[in-house]
């Protein structure tokens, strides 16, 4: 089994996708000849040519509303935002175009785009190069929205999300682009080849959207957590000996209640992890379910572990990054409640 | 060196406003007749004046004239002419379907009639339009059932979109007709995408982008324009200038720019004006700029100058802000009259016959809404059910739709 990273996992997601579908077509900022600044789209626009690979102009709106236009003629775009950071001006064309389309056309119309973006941060890109902006999508009825947490997954979410017959916004933790990263920031990098979620079949398979993964079975806690969490969520339960159970949710948006229902069913106790802001973030959503769902078996409060409500900042980034530290005082804390 | 005076603060007032007479001498009104055509196949640079002029046709004697004249038979401007009569028609009848409280909301295109009937003309089965809410000449021109458009604005048992859209906001992707947004301008941009995939797909088919003055100043406008230039995309760009952006004056959104066309210029897309009340002239500009299209020359923006006779909507009251009788002294007159007089001066049309055909258009629109109505109105009889609001959101519904549709008891 060929050993991928993240990168390389999603670049084969596409050129898969391209290979068999003709419709499918790659366009966004230094996407085609240059093969995009994190070099997810390299060689495709060789291999596929300019009409199905494409530098687009500096116009995020113009990259998702042209989208739009060729999902309704027929095509399956996958187009990239350079940063999540950078989406915003597209907002209007996700929320109420492309996630409206089939429901107020009643069908006539529909949206198969996929929206992908690198998030999150750990690279020192400050607030323009760091955000997470997961919770601005799972707000909006008619997207679905995945976030990977290794190649295999990457491969198998992006193909699925290529394929899915409605808008998909994908957002790729960049940090863990070419390694996994649990947060200690003062250690070596660890390359992906050392890590089992590397290895990536060569060809076509598929991922379902809306489940998630246990990634560590445990008995006392359970935590919450996607995208680069998964990692520091690891590294929290070995250092402080707790036995977690670690559920990685892949999808956000259709949420695999049932999995996250049954694992806390289990344990009674739930921490949630994410590097967004935690006012409105999606940890509330995921607490609130949470209460609904197991109130009777919960034997503590649902805590969360976030971002602070601050903007992303540059110097303070490892204040800000919830690590692997804040996370343990977090289970311990959930264990003696 | 005295000092320079302080900075100035400047914002664009209409030349009149209520209580003042109506004043139209601002808009220069050039000679029907007038204006060259180029080539199709011309050089955009060789004609940017045609951005700054108004292409038009029928003269005051009601004649067609100059090089734009004779893109239509008179089989086929009798047919323009019923259609402009059965939209104005039908929008009657609807904004007092709206005061009878049959549905919530309604937007008239009284004074722009031609500009959809007669563009939808130069179109192929196949072609894709990405319209504005004042465009429901393109459905009328285009053959689609009134019936329709009606079940859809008294979101009845029988709306195509099952009650999920403000009235208006048709979409037939049979007939060309993209879902309208609602949201102005994103789909200038789509249209653009859509233009893009058919050369992509080394297709036949073009689309067409429409937006109104007010909406150019979206950013989507400009993004479209860019894409459009970059990419060459076939697609023909619509600007609807009626003068008027709910109560705002063009004025303010076309800034320091001459015309809305011009703007054009600048992406280095051919643009012209048109006056949009001459149902000849519209047509004749709208079938060149398709065929440019259609022939890999790439994108046109075409300004339609026009003039918003009604209300914006049904919850709007032109008389606070512009002079009650300015729509009577516009320059450029009503579409309706001037083909009618068009085709009379041509021996193909009288008064008499004029009067027959306003009510074999009425009986017809009438017989619609009694059918329409049949299956009800927006607060009586049969209407879409509230399964309908869950379904369609995706292809097929996720598990947490599922439980709230279970909740709401459906």
């Amino acid at each position: 089994m060929p050993r991928m990273t993240m990168i390389e996992a999603i670049r084969s997601a596409m050129d898969v996708s391209m290979a068999r579908d003709d419709n499918v077509v790659v366009f966004g900022e230094d996407v085609g000849y240059f093969g995009g600044v994190f070099r997810c789209t390299l060689g495709l626009q060789q291999k596929y040519g300019k009409r199905r690979c494409f530098d687009t102009p500096i116009s995020e709106l113009g990259i998702v509303g042209t989208a739009v236009g060729m999902a309704a003629y027929g095509l399956r775009p996958c187009v990239e935002v350079q940063f999540a950071d950078y989406v915003y001006p597209a907002y209007d064309q996700i929320v109420s175009e492309a996630a409206r389309l089939r429901y107020r056309s009643n069908g006539q119309f529909t949206c198969p785009i996929v929206v992908r973006m690198p998030t999150g941060g750990g690279i020192f890109g400050g607030q323009t190069h760091s955000q997470s902006p997961e919770a601005l999508f799972t707000h909006v009825s008619g997207l679905k929205v995945v976030v990977p947490s290794n190649p295999v997954d990457a491969k198998g979410l992006l193909i699925a999300a290529i394929e899915d017959p409605d808008p998909v916004i994908f957002l790729e933790p960049k940090r863990l682009y070419n390694g996994p990263f649990d947060g200690h920031h003062d250690r070596p990098v660890t390359p992906w080849s050392k890590h089992p979620l590397s290895e990536t079949p060569d060809g076509h398979y598929v991922t379902p959207l809306g489940k998630a993964a246990i990634r560590r079975e445990g008995r006392a806690v359970t935590i919450l957590a996607y995208g680069t969490m998964v990692y520091v969520a690891e590294a929290a339960a070995a250092e402080s000996n707790v036995d977690a159970e670690i559920v990685d949710l892949r999808t956000l948006l259709p949420l695999d209640l049932e999995a996250i229902v049954a694992s806390v069913k289990k344990t009674g106790r739930c921490v949630i992890v994410h590097e967004a802001t935690l006012t409105s973030g999606f940890g509330a959503e995921l607490a609130a379910l949470v209460q609904e769902a197991c109130f009777f078996q919960l034997e503590a409060p649902v805590a969360r572990v976030t971002g602070w409500d601050t903007p992303y900042p540059h110097a303070q980034e490892w204040d800000y990054f919830p690590g692997p530290a804040r996370l343990a005082r977090a289970l311990l804390e959930t264990l003696e409640a | 060196m005295p000092e320079p005076a302080p900075l100035r603060f400047f914002v664009p007032e209409p030349a009149v406003r209520p209580g003042d007479a109506p004043d139209f001498s601002n808009v220069p009104i050039p000679e029907a007749g007038s204006v060259r055509r180029p080539d199709v196949e011309a050089e955009p640079e060789s004609f940017r004046d045609l951005a700054y002029s108004i292409i038009r046709v029928l003269d005051r004697n009601g004649e067609a004239v100059g090089p734009w004249a004779g893109s239509l038979t008179d089989e086929e401007l009798a047919e323009g002419l019923r259609h402009m009569m059965t939209l104005r028609s039908f929008d009657a009848r609807m904004q007092m379907a709206q005061r009878q409280g049959k549905t919530s909301f309604y937007m008239q295109h009284m004074g722009e009639e031609a500009v959809s009937c007669a563009f939808r003309r130069a179109l192929e089965p196949g072609d894709m339009n990405f319209p504005t809410y004042r465009q429901a000449g393109l459905l009328i021109a285009g053959g689609y059932p009134m019936v329709e458009m009606m079940n859809q604005i008294f979101s009845n048992e029988s709306d195509p979109l099952k009650g999920r859209q403000l009235p208006v906001m048709y979409s037939s992707k049979d007939h060309g007709f993209f879902s309208i947004s609602g949201n102005l301008a994103t789909q200038f941009v789509q249209a653009v995408g859509w233009a893009m995939a058919s050369a992509i797909k080394s297709d036949a088919k073009i689309a067409v982008g429409w937006v109104g003055d007010g909406a150019t100043a979206e950013s989507d406008f400009h993004a479209a324009l860019v894409f459009a230039s970059t990419y060459r995309a076939p697609v023909v760009l619509n600007i609807v200038n009626n003068q008027w952006a709910i109560s705002t004056f063009q004025g303010i959104a076309r800034g320091g720019s001459g015309t809305f066309a011009a703007r054009g210029l600048g992406f280095g897309i051919p643009a012209l004006r048109v006056d949009g009340n001459d149902y000849l002239a519209v047509h004749a500009v709208a079938k060149w700029a398709v065929e440019r299209a259609r022939r890999n020359l790439g994108p046109t923006l075409v300004e339609y100058v026009t003039y918003r006779v009604g209300a914006h909507s049904t919850s709007d009251d032109p008389s606070a802000y512009r002079p009650k009788a300015e729509s009577e002294t516009w320059p450029l007159g009503d579409p309706v009259i001037r083909l009618k007089n068009h085709l009379i001066a041509r021996g193909r049309w009288s008064e008499e016959r004029h009067k027959q055909a306003e009510a074999e258009v009425l009986d017809a629109v009438i017989a619609a809404q009694k059918e329409a109505e049949r299956h009800g109105t927006l607060h009586a009889g049969g209407k879409p059910s509230t399964r309908d609001m869950f379904e369609g959101v995706y292809a097929e519904m996720p598990p947490h739709l599922r439980r709230q549709r279970q909740q709401a008891g459906v």
